[in-house]
């Protein structure tokens, strides 16, 4: 594989992955190097839904990693995941965000393409008026739009750029392979798109979901109203390689005691909701799971907090810059009440989640310390230096360190 | 609609509704905010992908003033962000009809952020649609629908727009 930087030099500078140096969040060789190695490396890329383009010639737009996709779904049903660069100058050969269509036509110099990306007509192929034209060599079946594999799992749409990923299912292992069974148990509508932008690497953002142990203190209202406190039932459960994690926790109490000797600062009780509707959870996933937030390296983070269902999707954009794309769903058969019952509890997620907006500010907080001394580290003992499972408690940050070990071994480092 | 002397006098009570609650959000005073609204109002901000597409998710979604208050008094006690203050830049405000007591209304507005190290920015640029009613003796909203221009927030939305 050719890198993408020439004059590649990083060693990782601590003997496991509880430390991890600040560089990996400055550093622009790194950050391009992550292009080519893990966006377009042996991972799955989450890249839109099923139900987001339900009908032939139906396509979407989006990103894995700095790579623009088209995602479209051809007249026989199948969905493609093609490059958005036309094979000639290299134009998005779609500029808008979604639509029908029966062709792809690049508007720069009317190259069009099918639905699976194959290049399917050239302008002037052969000249005008016997002059100009295309040499009689030119291989025409070979400039297509490049293609992603793609599998879809439950609805999601995944797209890799390597031969060498294994089916999701195996990508992601059996028990976390079945929170999304779990979740997504009946066909999916889309309530509605948010999109935050961060001011950080996207690994800040991508670590933050991975790291239990910062919900209940970061997050104020959390607490407060009830939604997480560590007393709760639930665990971390993480994928055999590490890469992958699901943090959930459950309706069963284990006490108080624990709570109030650590003198959590979110724990007001004179604070009340006037209005508690928003709170309500209807059980509708046949459990008591009452949150569950799952990650699937990269970039994919599948989303339960009560009855708001969501996924997230990490666009890096820049080595400081990162958009975070919400697509808030339901389920098709949602009557009217559910459907109000989500918009009302959608309050707690998104840029304005009353219980997810501090992550859109700590990772800047992060970022702007860390570029002054790239060289010294972030250190992650919680939870001592093992990344395993973690039943009972979520005051680890075991699945962090899971996370830079995918980094690793991905990037070679 | 006919412009009638009543219809001037109509247009410049909203006009003074849109800019008290730019100058109550503008001057921190968001205790007040709730109550230039119906005890049962509706108060909603998403983006213009979502509306165009009729797609109903809200960044905010406070149904009633109570869900308003909520929303503050997280804002003061709960929610954790660097201290920032909104500039509203409100223009083209119409009323649109008048419909038994109720009156629609629309604006524009932008709204320019400046945090606390000193960093001033466009935050938010937009459309509001409004229903609007006499109650308690003066105009309050029924119903106020923010429609972001943009998809994208800059790290998060705390202060109402």
């Amino acid at each position: 594989m050719s890198s993408a930087v020439a004059s590649f030099d990083f060693a990782w500078p601590h003997e496991d992955t509880s430390r991890a140096p600040f560089r990996v969040y400055t550093d622009p060789d790194l950050y391009a190097l992550e292009q080519e190695r893990i966006f377009q490396g042996p991972v799955w890329n989450f890249l839109a839904l099923t139900c987001e383009i339900p009908n032939p010639g139906d396509y979407k737009t989006t990103f894995a990693g700095d790579a623009p996709i088209i995602v479209a779904r051809a007249q026989d049903g199948s969905i493609n995941a093609l490059v958005n660069r036309c094979a000639h100058k290299g134009a998005l050969v779609c500029y808008k965000p979604k639509g029908n269509v029966r062709e792809f036509n690049c508007v720069y110099h009317n190259w069009t393409y099918d639905l699976a990306g194959n290049l399917t007509g050239i302008a002037f192929k052969k000249g005008v008026g016997g002059k100009g034209g295309l040499d009689a060599d030119f291989q025409q079946g070979e400039h297509g739009l490049q293609r992603l594999r793609v599998e879809v799992y439950n609805g999601l749409i995944f797209g890799t750029f390597s031969e060498k990923t294994p089916s999701f299912r195996d990508y992601i292992g059996a028990e976390l392979a079945s929170n999304i069974d779990r979740v997504f148990i009946k066909p999916l509508k889309v309530v509605g798109y948010h999109c935050q932008v961060l001011p950080n690497n996207w690994k800040l953002y991508a670590e933050n979901n991975k790291d239990s142990y910062h919900a209940s203190l970061l997050h104020v209202f959390h607490n407060t109203f009830g939604v997480v406190r560590p007393n709760m039932g639930g665990g971390v459960k993480i994928s055999d390689d590490g890469w992958h994690h699901l943090s959930y926790t459950q309706r069963e109490s284990l006490g108080d005691e624990v709570v109030a000797k650590e003198k959590v600062r979110s724990l007001q009780e004179q604070y009340k909701l006037n209005d508690v509707t928003m709170m309500e959870h209807k059980l509708e996933l046949g459990d008591q799971i009452t949150n569950a937030i799952q990650t699937v390296f990269p970039s994919l983070v599948v989303q339960q907090i009560l009855n708001a269902l969501a996924v997230r999707q990490i666009q890096p954009k820049g080595v400081d810059r990162t958009e975070l794309v919400w697509t808030i769903l339901g389920f098709e058969d949602d009557d009217a009440s559910m459907q109000e019952l989500r918009l009302k509890v959608n309050n707690l997620v998104g840029p304005a989640g009353l219980i997810s907006m501090e992550d859109g500010c700590v990772g800047g907080w992060v970022q702007r310390a860390a570029k002054a001394d790239p060289d010294a580290m972030t250190i992650m003992p919680m939870g001592g230096k093992n990344i395993e499972a973690s039943l009972g408690s979520r005051v680890t940050e075991a699945a962090v360190r899971g996370f830079w070990k995918g980094w690793r071994e991905c990037m070679g480092v | 609609m006919t412009t009638t002397e009543s219809d001037f006098a109509l247009r410049l009570r909203v006009e003074d509704l849109y800019s008290e609650y730019a100058h109550t959000i503008d001057d921190d005073r968001l205790e007040e905010w709730p109550d230039l609204f119906t005890d049962t109002a509706n108060y909603r901000v998403t983006t213009r992908e979502n509306y165009d597409n009729g797609l109903p998710l809200a960044m905010v979604y406070c149904d009633g003033r109570g869900m308003m208050a909520d929303r503050i008094s997280a804002l003061r006690t709960a929610n954790i962000f660097e201290p920032h203050v909104y500039c509203h830049m409100l223009s083209a405000v119409r009323v649109l009809a008048r419909e038994g007591g109720v009156i629609c209304a629309r604006s524009n507005f932008s709204v320019l952020r400046t945090m606390q190290e000193g960093e001033t920015m466009l935050f938010a640029v937009g459309r509001t649609f409004d229903k609007i009613v006499e109650d308690g003796g003066r105009l309050r909203f029924a119903e106020r629908l923010a429609v972001l221009d943009s998809r994208r927030v800059d790290t998060l939305l705390v202060i109402p727009v």
